[in-house]
């Protein structure tokens, strides 16, 4: 007899742990000849408010960590991605994607965190500056995380999509509390797994899986969330999402993937989409003996 | 070595408090805090092996002012704990037995019971310990009758209210006169370093402390979340030194809570070595302020002795 | 209140520990040399492999803290450095050029990998070939080389955000020059940006401290970079003259003395080599009166006793403010006294051995100078080694900004202090220099040191701090101190070329 193999469980991602939605639903996740892949966690707004509250809590020593720092971390994310390319693959596969095009977004998954681990001590050289003002005034601007980030990752690619919002938010000291792809969540949730074993302090990313229709109102009008990424909200949704963030003066952020292929690195990764979460501060000394 | 134990101090007339504090507050210069974290992070890495370990790790014991101040505690309780002091391992003689027991004033008088004859002292803490926010007379009182009740050593807690809305001259004025009921015990300030705002601020409160009166300067209550680190007792020595210098008296520090274990305590006496020299090295003028510390140190001890990794379950809880 | 009488007590009986006012002796915290390599012999790195030198011949390298040989290193010529070249211009043609900027960052990134993985070793091989305390190889030199391969890994596939509206390339095969005060730490300084800009490079380490050079060589075939790419020579000053004189190397980057500085410079004259030089300095370390000064002791202790003053920003003329000469003179004669001289493989060891017998006599003979022109001597009265080559920890006071002391760079443990009055005058002889390649300023008060800053001409400013690096933070001189930056976006200037 053949061995019977043993099920993985799908859970959140909250603040460096691995709970099941405490509302205790699911939804199925179907594969595409329609058998079931997994009963992925249909998560709720109080899932939603504990994981803001864990990235709120993260914050701090997240945004404290040297760029140095911050930027091993990201290359560490790769190395550990490229190590487990097999199992991400395999389960893009199950999802639906081709051999051919699982690899491509998993490599490109990797060299995504490298490039944006590149960019860790260096983004502030080219976005800041010293400004020469009129009067014996030392002045210069610095780039700061804006704080907590709601992210909406593209249903597709439901990978490379998540991680390309993820990486410039948090190599800018921003911590993250991402919706999942609602029809293939199952590769980003085991990218769960791989934040907590790459360094990444607890809360500074949080993957919550379920209904998007659900959610996104919960994450657009939560007072304590200062940037909602908008990439992977369907375009009519918009707009309703950006009255509802007005509430708290959210930055609204929303990165046109348009006709762009996700792992085209010429156009789908950039030091901008950094910049997108970054408050420039501006300080004056005077200059005297 | 001196030869009281207990020292006698002047006793210093109004006019020249009024003086003192303004020499306190003229010798009170900024500290730069990344630059002195820095210092004392470089301390830290010293590192000690055999004989050198063994010397440090005994001198820690006899350092230590071995502490209970627990609304909960009994004569039981303080009985135990001084048997400990005593007798810190009494599977090997070679380990010395500690300097005092601290404890609250209403314990003193079995402290005192317990520890009689063996040449360890008695510490009291006093004046409304932890916070300090109860009446001058209050203070004065308490001191005195914890002295009468058999106190060697009062330890006591400045006014951080007065302190951080910057009334110095009362803080000094209250050092003084609980100086005065102390008699002839000797006293320690507590400047409670963790509400405190920066070693700026650490610097200065330790300055108006010595020139006020005290023996010795102590880091904090154990009672508040910071208590003692490597850097402010860097920034209290400096001043114990630039104090020297300016009046040829020698001042004693004690860090108090927060040492968790022998590694790190062996990191303050290298910080005292290097920065006061052999001179700081003895009970008189320095102290631990701890509890579980005496543990991780016996077992320090036995390890170096035995070449074995040590368990808890060897070593008694008091 | 009644009066009390406290009964004396015995003495404090604390048994072994009664020996309090006996000096703690640190033991000797040896760190163990048993697992790192360190060849017999070394041959030349090029084209990916080690190869013979031309001249069959090799040259012994030591440990100047003990003197005996620790290895021998080959002796390039001109053939070799002829052939290294070719191997470069090859590799920067066929490979690396062709190589996308995003998988040339990915070996650099290797690189710094595999230093991290190594840094036990290639510390102690540090201390060992160049007399540096373990201490500072391991928690300086080592680390901060990694961290300079991560950053301008960085860099690579980012170029076209670091120089607006130009298109960049790389300059082509690079002459790089390293000198013998932080040895692994130099070849990074100068191999990172270099590979990140996409050049190919010949490298040339001080010939008595190669051996890390060596051992990165070693760790570069471990990258699987491709041969040629990186290839590194070593021999002594004729080598270096074969490798700027060589007319297929399209840029010399230099560090090392001014004198040298000079002659490569007029050596390049009318060719059309880029050049960059990173010289000598006799940087002003300026203490005002309201300074926090147990911090700024500190910072003149470690500004010019951190590796043994054996560096180009050290803080060689102290300015202080006449008010507080006292005080500060006097905590300085105490801190000196602090300083643990001796084995640089004892963890506990802060100041090193001198690094060469060359080196020694040159301090030896300057100091001679200051004594002789009327300067007041203090040194530590540490003892040192019989073997190998020490100088104990020394400061001048009542030194004449004319003096020798004040003028030249002695590149020793030796400290200058003069006085100044206003912040004018401090600034007025701090610039009364060739050199400016660095300055220290201390004082609590934010805007005199923004002035200060202003008017000091030095291309690296520290206030309320010394000798502080950093990947990130561009490094490199004003007037004789050379030109060119190394570190942060401005490092990668030299290694591109415009258009």
């Amino acid at each position: 007899m053949a061995r019977l193999n043993i099920r993985k469980t799908y859970k959140l991602y909250i603040n460096g742990e691995f709970p099941r939605t405490e509302s205790g639903r699911f939804y199925a996740i179907k594969g595409k000849g329609g058998e079931l892949l997994a009963n992925a966690c249909r998560g709720s707004r109080k899932d939603l408010r504990n994981a803001i509250q864990a990235a709120r809590k993260a914050f701090p020593v997240w945004s404290g960590k040297t760029a140095f720092n911050r930027g091993q971390i990201l290359y560490r994310l790769a190395e550990v991605c490229e190590a487990r390319a097999a199992e991400l693959v395999d389960e893009l596969r199950r999802q639906g994607s081709s051999a051919a095009d699982a690899k491509r977004e998993v490599a490109a998954v990797t060299d995504r965190w490298i490039y944006y681990a590149g960019w860790s001590d260096k983004y502030p050289q080219v976005f800041g500056s010293v400004n020469p003002v009129s009067g014996p005034y030392y002045n210069f601007t610095v780039p700061e995380p804006t704080g907590v980030v709601g992210v909406v990752s593209p249903e597709e690619p439901a990978l490379l999509g998540l991680v390309s919002r993820i990486a410039p938010a948090i190599v800018g000291g921003n911590t993250v509390v991402a919706l999942t792809s609602e029809s293939r969540p199952l590769a980003a949730i085991t990218l769960g797994e791989i934040f907590e074993t790459s360094d990444v302090p607890g809360g500074v990313v949080n993957l919550i899986s379920g209904l998007k229709s659900e959610l996104i109102p919960w994450l657009a009008s939560h007072m304590d969330v200062n940037a909602i990424d908008t990439t992977g909200v369907a375009e009519g949704a918009i707009a309703a999402i950006q009255k509802t963030a007005a509430e708290n003066v959210k930055r609204v952020i929303h990165f046109n993937a348009g006709k762009i292929g996700w792992d085209d690195a010429t156009r789908s990764q950039s030091p901008y989409a950094i910049f997108d979460f970054q408050e420039m501060k501006t300080v004056w000394h005077p200059i005297g003996m | 070595m001196s030869e009281s134990l207990v020292t006698q101090s002047p006793v210093f007339p109004p006019a020249a408090f009024r003086r003192s504090i303004a020499d306190a507050l003229e010798m009170a210069h900024g500290v730069d805090a990344t630059a002195a974290e820095e210092r004392a992070a470089s301390l830290a890495k010293r590192s000690l092996k055999k004989e050198s370990k063994v010397w440090g790790l005994k001198l820690i014991i006899s350092m230590m002012d071995l502490t209970t101040l627990e609304g909960k505690d009994t004569q039981g309780k303080v009985w135990a704990l001084c048997q400990k002091a005593i007798r810190p391992d009494p599977s090997d003689r070679d380990i010395p037995h500690v300097a005092a027991v601290c404890v609250y004033p209403a314990m003193v008088p079995f402290v005192k019971q317990a520890l009689a004859g063996t040449g360890i002292h008695i510490a009291s803490v006093a004046t409304g310990f932890p916070s300090g926010q109860t009446y001058i007379d209050i203070k004065v009182s308490e001191t005195q009758q914890a002295v009468a009740a058999g106190a060697d050593e009062i330890d006591m807690v400045i006014d951080r209210g007065a302190f951080l809305s910057g009334n110095y001259q009362k803080v000094f004025d209250e050092i003084a006169e609980v100086k005065e009921a102390c008699g002839p015990a000797h006293l320690k300030v507590i400047l409670e370093t963790g509400e405190l705002a920066n070693y700026d601020q650490v610097r200065k409160a330790s300055l108006i402390a010595m020139f006020a009166g005290a023996d010795f300067i102590k880091t904090s209550t154990g009672k508040v979340t910071t208590n003692a680190t490597l850097p402010v007792t860097l920034v209290m020595l400096e001043a114990i030194r630039d104090f020297l210098h300016a009046t040829g008296k020698k001042i004693g520090m004690k860090p108090a809570g927060g040492i968790a274990n022998a590694k790190l305590a062996l990191a303050y006496l290298v910080l005292l070595y290097e920065t006061m020299g052999s001179e700081w090295m003895t009970p008189d003028l320095f102290r631990f302020g701890a509890s579980s510390l005496l543990n991780d140190v016996l077992m320090q001890l036995r390890k170096e002795k035995t070449g074995a990794y040590q368990s808890g379950d060897y070593f008694t809880l008091d | 209140m009644t009066t009390t009488t406290i009964e004396t007590r015995d003495r404090l009986t604390p048994g072994a520990a009664s020996s309090a006012l006996v000096e703690w002796n640190y033991s000797p915290s040896l760190e163990s040399t048993d697992h790192v390599k360190i060849q017999p012999r070394y041959n030349l790195f090029i084209g990916g492999k080690f190869v013979e030198p031309h001249s069959k011949r090799w040259f012994e390298t030591i440990n100047p803290a003990t003197e005996e040989t620790l290895s021998e290193m080959a002796e390039a010529d001109a053939q070799d450095v002829d052939r290294a070249v070719k191997e470069a211009r090859r590799a920067y043609d066929k490979t690396w050029r062709k190589l996308a900027a995003s998988e040339r960052s990915k070996y650099i990134y290797r690189i710094a990998r595999l230093i991290q993985e190594k840094s036990r070793g290639l510390a102690i091989a540090e201390t060992m070939n160049g007399g540096k305390p373990i201490k500072e190889s391991r928690d300086v030199d080592v680390p901060l080389a990694a961290a300079h391969f991560f950053y301008y890994a960085g860099w690579a596939d980012k170029l076209e955000y670091a120089f607006p509206n130009r298109n960049v390339s790389p300059v082509g095969v690079a002459g790089q020059i390293i000198p013998w005060n932080f040895p692994l730490l130099m070849a990074a300084w100068k191999l990172a940006p270099a590979l990140a800009a996409g050049n190919t490079i010949v490298l040339k380490p001080a010939e008595t401290t190669s051996i890390t050079s060596m051992m990165l060589a070693e760790i570069i075939q471990e990258a699987d970079l491709p041969p040629g790419v990186v290839n590194i020579i070593t021999g002594a000053g004729a080598t270096g003259a074969a490798l700027v004189n060589h007319d297929d190397v399209d840029k010399i980057a230099f560090t090392g003395s001014t004198d040298v500085g000079k002659r490569i410079q007029r050596a390049t004259a009318g060719t059309h080599k880029k050049l960059t030089l990173e010289l000598g300095g006799k940087a002003p370390n300026i203490v005002f009166e309201d300074a926090p000064i147990d911090q700024a002791v500190e910072g003149i202790i470690n500004g010019i006793y951190f590796n043994q003053g054996h560096v180009c920003c050290a803080g060689s003329r102290l300015f202080l403010q006449e008010s507080i000469l006292e005080p500060v003179v006097r905590k300085l004669r105490e801190r000196i006294q602090t300083l643990r001289v001796g084995n640089p493989l004892d963890k506990n060891t802060d100041v090193g051995a001198i690094n060469s017998r060359a080196q020694l006599e040159k301090i030896q003979e300057l100091v001679e100078s200051g004594v002789d022109e009327g300067a007041e001597i203090f040194q530590s009265s540490c003892t040192v080694p019989d073997r190998g080559f020490w100088f104990r920890p020394t400061f001048f006071t009542g030194v004449a900004q004319s003096s020798r002391i004040a003028q030249e760079e002695i590149f020793g443990p030796v400290l200058s202090v003069l006085t100044f009055r206003t912040p004018e005058e401090a600034l007025e002889k701090a610039n009364n220099t060739p050199y400016g390649l660095s300055a220290g300023i201390w004082t609590e008060k934010g805007s005199r040191i923004l002035k200060m800053a202003q008017k000091l001409r030095a291309g690296v400013i520290w206030a309320n701090t010394y000798n502080k690096f950093d990947p990130a933070s561009p490094f490199g001189g004003y007037k004789e101190s050379g030109f060119g930056r190394e570190g942060g976006l401005h490092g990668l200037s030299p290694y591109v070329v415009l258009s």
